[in-house]
């Protein structure tokens, strides 16, 4: 339950009933994450809402003159369970910087791994973290009405995942006692041992280094895979329609439910998975290359592509402040004035950024956290956007649908929606998914599109497993490709962390690290206000939310702000040296009922 | 014959101790990549030791916030108990390095939860000064609670130091026991639970103390060095070494430093016996050590000294040995920049604070 902190008087609003309600810390999600806000349980709805963490590590400090190949085995260490994304992103930094290529099957290979992690990660956050918000005893909680009803609903496809009504389907989430949150914890060990074949040990890496991969690619190797991947496919083929039926019926027993979590579909996607007949690694060709990739990037605004550029993405990518704990960096050094194609590189872009910590007391009035605020400049209109990553698959997903690239007979982007096809399992026929673009970006729909992208992970895997062991059958096995670390260089990686874009940006000088700044997808969803004061995605979208839960003041347990909080996939320690960030008052123009004013900066 | 008590019932003992409570801090400064990686455990699972699948074991209460139904003052409710001396008995896992809030005037750089009084973060260190002297154990789990890990990095600003190095590496818990180090970068999964599941047995009074080395660490789990069982030794032992990696011979040559880290994972695989590191390819960078990281930097060049040939092994192999115990008793000091005191000497120089 909350804490109550006492019925707010400083905030202008027309409910007489507004109540400062806390919850520090969030659990179920990776890092220590609060949630404060103000309640108008008159109108049941978020008022304002602030966000806060507490750690501060500062890679970008201690990476500096270090020897730039140790970067992968550091930054891993930034998140306990994507770290091998971070791993991953800095190896494709480095292959920049160093200028090299790896084999092709050393691309599979990594592929492989990083499809493991998308399969283990969003099933375990799923179903033993998200799931549980949606259990039955949660439910019962909050929504005995929902729960009443949910028993009687019978569900769509009990045919397909053996559960007879909804309620069965939340007993069955019930954490530890429940039957698919035990299986699910099982199937996400599964998943992690299909992981470690290929890239060593999971969460923090052994096998992967600039230039490829330690992996020694043998049949036993990939048929070990196969094997796991398989039972994999079996069970999302109950999990989709599984999860379908649980999220409709949400839609069906509380109408208006859509705007829980919503907020303006302006998402980012920085593309997954490159194609090792495309992908040079060089900046020049990087807008070829991520067009490629087998999860395409793209700025999506109001629904509209307005990006799938690499270049494009990379140029406008901007650091700002506002309400963190550092000072400015206008006056430190300039890295990079332009990039290899020419194009001005600005002081706020992560090649420039110097990190200057100064830890003070939380203010909410001022500076209230180590997050910076990231924004993507938008050329057409002057903006800093603060896109979101929706906890990364629905970004994933709409970028890719829009862009209509992506064609790989178990996948198919339609400019519309996303094929998935799964062949025949030992107990199930063949299926096919279709991942259409939603009417809106809100928590069900970010917590739909996360099952859909298990599946999506699992289909680009056996597509991943063929072109490798065709590598291995023509005896092209060579795993790595060596190289020299240049005097001075600069490189980028792109890539997607589980739960949304993850950049990251080095330069060196002198063989060292002079500078490194990994942007993963937690500082974009959870930022403050910026120095022009936008507020972040996160808070923006949890302000918006109306309150279903049935529970008054005294036995508030927030589930509707949990599951809109959840549905972004928080994970703080993505925060790097960063910290999450807060959010600020309701902007006026998203709930024009109550009128508030921001409090806090410009 | 329903009512009749089964015979081995009345040859089992219940735990003395019926409740036990496991209070777990991840908001040192960690990932919480060793919360994550015990839930890939399966000697025992999580779920065998909350649902009672041990026999002999008391209930087992676990407080940890990747796995927690409740939140906010629900979950931490048993923080304050605790503090208050009032849930006994319970273990203290703690995840994360200790960062040196002294080198500093004000804010912050680990805390969990809010002060009501004051509504300010409490300090990671706050919680660590109120529960440990109330713990019956003490875990730190994973490299970064051990020794300081890559968070204490040469150059690190926030002074981050071991879980011992904080509590004093004389420090004893109410019941006689000294902070248990269970290293891994992260940390092994079934190496945790089986620590684990070892001082629940010895909580419970089911099991002696606990066999701990100079480091602290369990002695049945890093007794042994990484070389010991690794399956590419035999190509150590003839003197051929990978030249690239993905190359199924030694590679000690390209930066393993598997001849002296205590760490058993080659042998036992990471999950399930399958993954690893230099025998599945993987470099072994020191993740489990007091030295680690910044005594096995650049972790990508060959250690000094680590490749002998095949014919000074035969003959010269008490000389490696005492060489390798140099080596092996260096990689085990932290560096002396993680201590305790108010003075930041990591090398960073702070111009803000």
């Amino acid at each position: 339950m909350s804490t109550i902190a006492g019925v707010s008087k400083d905030t202008p609003t027309k409910s007489k009933n507004l109540v400062e309600m806390n919850w520090d810390p969030i659990t179920r999600i990776v890092g220590s994450l609060g949630i404060f806000t103000k309640i108008d349980f008159d109108n049941r709805r978020v008022a304002e809402c602030h966000s806060t963490s507490s750690i501060f590590r500062g890679y970008s400090i201690f990476m500096k003159g270090k020897d730039p190949r140790d970067a992968h085995f550091i930054t891993s260490r930034i998140c306990g369970i994507c770290g091998d994304n971070h791993a991953t992103c800095a190896t494709y930094a480095q292959n920049m910087a160093f200028g090299i290529r790896p084999p092709a099957i050393a691309e599979w290979i990594v592929n492989l791994g990083e499809a493991a992690e998308y399969m283990f990660d969003h099933n375990i956050f799923q179903d033993n973290l998200v799931g549980v918000d949606f259990c039955e005893q949660m439910v019962k909680e909050t929504n005995p009405k929902v729960l009443a009803k949910a028993e009687t609903r019978l569900a769509d496809h009990s045919n397909l995942h053996g559960y007879r009504t909804i309620a069965d389907i939340m007993r069955a989430l019930n954490p530890f006692t429940g039957s698919f949150y035990r299986e699910a914890l099982q199937v996400s060990r599964m998943t992690r041992e299909m992981f470690c074949l290929m890239e060593g040990r999971h969460v923090h890496p052994s096998t992967l280094y600039p230039g490829g991969v330690g992996t020694v690619p043998t049949i036993q190797l990939f048929t070990d895979y196969l094997v796991r991947l398989m039972k994999y496919v079996e069970f999302m083929k109950k999990v989709v329609p599984l999860h379908d039926d649980l999220f409709d019926f949400f839609y069906e027993a509380l109408p208006g439910y859509e705007e829980v979590g919503r907020r303006r579909v302006l998402l980012a996607c920085w593309g997954s998975f490159n194609n090792p007949a495309v992908c040079d690694y060089t900046y020049k060709n990087m807008s070829t290359w991520g067009k490629a990739m087998y999860v395409t990037p793209g700025v999506v605004v109001d629904g509209k592509l307005v990006t799938h550029d690499l270049v494009d993405i990379n140029l406008n990518i901007r650091i700002l402040l506002g309400s963190s704990y550092y000072d400015e960096w206008k006056n430190a050094e300039t890295f990079v004035k332009q990039d290899p194609l020419g194009n001005p590189i600005d002081q706020n872009h992560p090649w420039n950024q110097t990190t200057i910590p100064r830890p003070q007391k939380r203010d909410f009035g001022g500076k209230y956290t180590w997050v910076m605020s990231p924004r993507w400049l938008d050329k057409r209109t002057g903006d800093h956007l603060a896109l979101d990553t929706g906890g990364g698959p629905i970004a994933r997903f709409w970028a890719t649908a829009l862009a209509g690239i992506v064609d790989i007979g178990y996948i198919k982007a339609t400019g519309h929606s996303v094929k998935i096809y799964l062949p025949k399992t030992v107990s199930l026929p063949e299926v096919e998914f279709e991942w259409k673009i939603p009417k809106w970006s809100n928590a069900i729909e970010r917590d739909r599109a996360r099952t859909y992208f298990q599946a999506y992970a699992a289909a680009a895997a056996l597509y991943f497993c063929e072109q490798a062991l065709a590598e291995l059958h023509a005896g092209r096995t060579k795993t790595w490709t060596d190289f020299k670390v240049p005097e001075s260089a600069i490189g980028c990686g792109f890539h997607e962390a589980v739960r949304g874009v993850l950049s990251h940006h080095v330069v060196i000088k002198d063989h060292k690290i002079a500078n490194y700044h990994p942007y993963p997808p937690t500082p974009w969803n959870a930022n403050p206000r910026d120095i022009y004061g936008t507020p972040g995605p996160y808070e923006d979208a949890v302000q918006n939310t109306p309150i279903f839960e049935e529970n008054g003041p005294d036995k508030f347990k927030g589930i509707d702000i949990m599951r809109a909080v959840r549905s972004f996939d928080p994970c703080l320690p993505c925060g790097v040296h960063m910290y999450l960030g807060n959010g600020k008052v309701l902007d006026t123009h998203h709930s024009p009922m109550f009128g508030l004013q921001p409090n806090g900066k410009p | 014959m329903a009512d009749a008590v089964p015979y081995g019932r009345k040859t089992q003992r219940d735990s003395p101790v019926s409740d036990v409570h496991i209070v777990w801090m991840t908001s040192g400064l960690g990932c919480d990549g060793d919360s994550v990686s015990i839930t890939a455990a399966t000697q025992p699972s999580i779920e065998d030791v909350i649902l009672g699948a041990i026999p002999g074991l008391p209930k087992v209460h676990l407080h940890n916030p990747v796995l927690a139904y409740e939140n906010g003052d629900e979950f931490l409710k048993y923080w304050y108990l605790a503090a208050e001396g009032k849930l006994n008995p319970f273990v203290l896992v703690v995840e994360g390095s200790i960062p040196n809030e002294k080198i500093k005037k004000e804010g912050y750089w680990a805390a969990l939860g809010t002060d009501s009084k004051t509504g300010q973060p409490i300090q990671t260190n706050t919680w660590i000064d109120r529960l440990a002297p109330k713990a019956l154990a003490v875990v730190a789990c994973g490299t970064c609670a051990t020794y300081g890990g890559i968070h204490a990095m040469a150059g690190n600003p926030t002074g981050a130091m071991g879980l011992a190095d904080y509590l004093g590496w004389g420090w004893k818990s109410v019941a006689g026991l000294p902070v248990v180090n269970v290293p891994g970068c992260p940390v092994q999964p079934d190496n945790f639970m089986e620590t684990l599941l070892y001082l629940l047995y010895q909580v419970a009074g089911l099991a002696p103390m606990i066999p701990l080395d100079d480091q602290l660490r369990p002695t049945w789990l890093f007794g042994k060095t990484v070389h010991d069982g690794c399956d590419r030794a035999g190509y150590y032992e003839q003197g051929d070494f990978a030249e690239e990696y993905g190359s199924p011979k030694c590679i000690v040559k390209l930066g393993c430093w598997g001849p002296v880290v205590n760490c058993n994972v080659p042998k036992r695989g990471w999950m399930a016996g399958i993954g690893g590191c230099p025998n599945v390819g993987g470099i072994c960078i020191g993740c489990t050590m007091p030295g680690f990281p910044d005594k096995f930097m650049p972790f990508m060049d060959e250690p000094p000294g680590a490749r002998v040939s095949s014919g000074a092994i035969g003959v010269y192999g008490r000389a490696i040995r005492a060489l390798r115990s140099i080596t092996n008793t260096t990689v085990n000091k932290e560096p002396k920049w993680r201590h305790p005191g108010a003075e930041l000497t990591t090398g960073y120089i702070p111009r803000s604070y």
